[in-house]
């Protein structure tokens, strides 16, 4: 049979032998459970009973859980904050490191070094710095100059930037790179050309420079939004004694989501937040696509 | 994850094989399933040993999983066929296992209902249902008042029997430099540690309330006395001397080990981690009392329970090792080596074990503790946690907060006995 085919379905027939094994691999690890969480989502499981179907009972509670809201809007703080934040200081290092040539890849790994360090390790760590006196770094340094303790994580206020500012700087290493590769990619030409014009150095950046990263710039809007969307180990470690407080001031979706599902085992309430999550992470994605697309 | 030793399997096989030859001596094998922690591990594996010395027709594997994956294994492999014969679960969740069909009851002629209501401490009724025993625990754990014997010493102060001596002694013990922060607290606080059930199950009877009614279906702590309770337990951060700081070095438990605090109120599963605390020398003494000497606690426990799996000649050597691991010898060995506390007054109230300067403190609150019925611990824990934040860091009326939590903590009682 195989015999009487053409060229071209042959190479069909072989392209699909070849596809056969990831294309498996993604149904059963990915498809499936992504899928399966769907469903889950209209039903009512404790992981240990039957599932019965409650409709759309998971997403109306959740319409009407005023922590919900709360968490969504805590997600989009450490998108809205985080981002920017973290994009324009790592441009800012990137745009002069590359400009720096005395031990340029001495300084470059120090800012990478905390992208490679795990994110508990360091969470713990910075929890230490922001405890109250007497053991935590800054406030015993605060309190030695006379100056009055800052709760940073007891406090409905400070708590959420004081988790997000070890999160973005731990993503700087990874943004820094890619940045520095981007600025390398641009040809000289461009620069000498504006240098004979006697051109500024502000215009150079505005005209030359960051028009020229888009494609790095969208790249790194992208997968840092995704990241910050994300958000969990820093803050489920530096609040693991109330995960997500005070008063759930720090809880992102993806927290809410694992307490409850394994603390409180309601799959399908668990299950409806997950598919919330993947909404709101295609649009957002979708959106900086559009927004951000070639023109 | 341990796998059955080759040893056990060499046993199983050859008895199996004997079997086959001579008949009537069955080997049996059973499974055991608990989470993963070494010193219940180790006295598992002493009790084991013991029992099939003792039953050599009968083999127990014990499996462990860490704690995380546990339930999620058990609810997977029983319904397959595939779990243990006898689990090890959670007091809380026997509901949940019972609903699921996880459990059978143990039967009436190896486990009659009066005996054990009449040898076991009276919070283990708690697994009664429907005039039978679902399951049983080998070992129970309760709440008492830690202290550094050196800060109290230093003081001038004795382990207090009161809650007036507690705060007085408290008082004592705190300091406070030159800007006003607190350096070293009197008592530790914080209802993310063990507060929430010294709150709920010990203060608020001992301000004169009951914290639940309607055997633990609706709660009952928003009253005068939960409002007292209240006020008494935030008074000890933000009264004007305070004796205490929320958060105060991250964990309750943590300052007390780093000896920067006077006194703790703790699980007796804190015990092993103090005494291989190096240069902290601790005491322990039972949970102050009120004005009139009213005393209570808060008990918790792990149960063993045979499941729906087991059947045949495998139930009748399930129900064999049920009746070993509820005995007065398993309870002994649970408390050597995991130093939990014996379920039945017989062991637990000799006078070696009563006595004990560590363990005695513990063992005389079993005989007045209250065990909680939680749907969900952590929610209804939760709902204490933000009762105290509500107040502290948003300046919320305390009557108002009580309030809230009491309704927070209702829904999720009423969302959980609505379901089931």
């Amino acid at each position: 049979m195989y015999r009487n085919l053409t060229i071209k379905q042959k190479q069909i027939v072989w392209a699909w032998a070849f596809l056969a094994l990831p294309v498996l691999f993604y149904s059963v690890i990915r498809f499936y459970p992504t899928g399966n969480a769907m469903l889950i989502s209209f039903q009512d499981w404790n992981l240990l009973g039957t599932r019965t179907w409650t409709g759309l009972d998971n997403y109306t509670t959740l319409l009407s859980d005023p922590v919900f809201w709360q968490v969504f809007r805590n997600t989009f703080i450490y998108l809205l904050l985080g981002t920017p934040v973290s994009l324009v200081v790592a441009f800012a290092i990137a745009y002069h490191l590359d400009k720096v040539r005395f031990m340029h890849g001495f300084l470059r790994m120090l800012y990478f070094l905390p992208f490679m360090t795990s994110a508990v390790a360091m969470a713990w760590v910075w929890r230490w710095f922001y405890q109250p006196v007497p053991v935590g770094l800054f406030n015993n340094a605060l309190a030695s100059l006379g100056i009055p303790q800052v709760n940073f994580l007891n406090s409905t206020t400070n708590a959420l930037p004081a988790i997000l500012a070890p999160a973005v700087w731990a993503g700087l290493g990874f943004q820094v790179i890619i940045f520095m590769a981007g600025l390398r990619a641009i040809p000289r030409s461009y620069y000498e050309a504006a240098r004979i014009d006697g051109v500024s150095t502000w215009t150079v950046l505005w005209e030359i420079t960051l028009p020229l990263l888009r494609p790095t710039i969208v790249f790194l809007v992208v997968f840092s939004s995704i990241g910050f969307l994300r958000i969990f180990d820093h803050v489920f470690n530096m609040t693991t004694n109330n995960p997500g407080g005070p008063l759930n001031s720090t809880k992102p979706l993806v927290l809410m989501i694992y307490q409850t599902a394994f603390s409180s085992f309601d799959m399908g309430y668990a299950a409806a937040q997950t598919v919330v999550l993947f909404i709101v992470l295609l649009l957002v994605s979708l959106l900086q696509l559009w927004i951000m697309r070639d023109r | 994850m341990a796998f059955p030793t080759l040893k056990a399997w060499a046993v199983a096989t050859a008895a199996g094989a004997a079997s086959l030859i001579t008949t009537p001596a069955q080997a049996v094998e059973i499974e055991y399933w608990q989470y993963f922690f070494d010193a219940r591990v180790a006295a598992m594996d002493q009790l084991i040993e013991k029992f099939e010395a003792a039953n050599p027709d009968i083999t127990v594997t014990m499996t462990h999983f860490p704690y995380a994956d546990y339930r999620t294994k058990v609810a997977a492999a029983i319904p397959a066929g595939e779990g243990p014969d006898v689990v090890q679960l959670f007091y809380g969740w026997l509901n949940d296992y019972v609903d699921a069909d996880l459990i059978q009851p143990l039967p009436g002629d190896a486990f009659p209902v009066e005996a054990i209501d009449a040898e076991f401490f009276p919070m283990v009724q708690a697994m009664k249902g429907d005039g039978q025993y679902w399951a049983l625990p080998t070992a129970v754990r309760s709440l008492a008042l830690f202290y550094n014997e050196r800060l109290m010493e230093e003081a001038g102060v004795e382990p207090p029997t009161n809650l007036d001596e507690l705060i007085a002694a408290a008082q004592a013990m705190t300091k406070v430099d030159g800007a006003g922060n607190i350096t070293q607290v009197g008592l530790t606080a914080g209802m993310t540690a063990q507060d929430h059930h010294w709150w709920r199950e010990v203060l608020v009877r001992q301000f004169g309330g009951e914290p639940y009614l309607d055997d633990y279906k609706t709660v009952n702590y928003d009253t005068e006395a939960g409002r007292k309770a209240l006020d008494f337990y935030v008074g000890l951060a933000t009264d004007e001397n305070p004796v205490t700081a929320f958060n105060f070095m991250d964990e309750p438990q943590a300052a007390f080990k780093a000896g920067r605090a006077g006194m703790h109120i703790d699980g007796s599963f804190r015990i092993g981690a103090l005494e291989s605390t190096r240069g902290l020398k601790w005491g322990v003494t039972e949970l102050p009392a009120n004005a009139d000497g009213m005393r209570s606690n808060y008990s918790s426990y792990w149960v063993n329970a045979i499941t729906t799996k087991a059947e045949g000649e495998k139930y009748d050597a399930a129900v064999k090792f049920m009746q070993y691991v509820t005995s007065d010898e398993a309870m002994q060995v649970w408390l050597d080596v995991v130093g939990e506390l014996p379920a039945k007054p017989s062991v637990g109230m000799t006078d070696a074990n009563a006595n004990d300067p560590v363990f005695g403190p513990f063992i005389r609150g079993l005989e007045y503790a209250h065990t909680t019925k939680f749907a969900d611990e952590s929610g209804q824990r939760q709902a204490m946690v933000e009762m105290v934040e509500r107040i502290t860091l948003e300046g919320m009326d305390p009557g108002e907060s009580l309030t809230l939590a009491a309704e927070a903590e209702q829904k999720i009682l009423d969302d959980y006995y609505s379901g089931n």
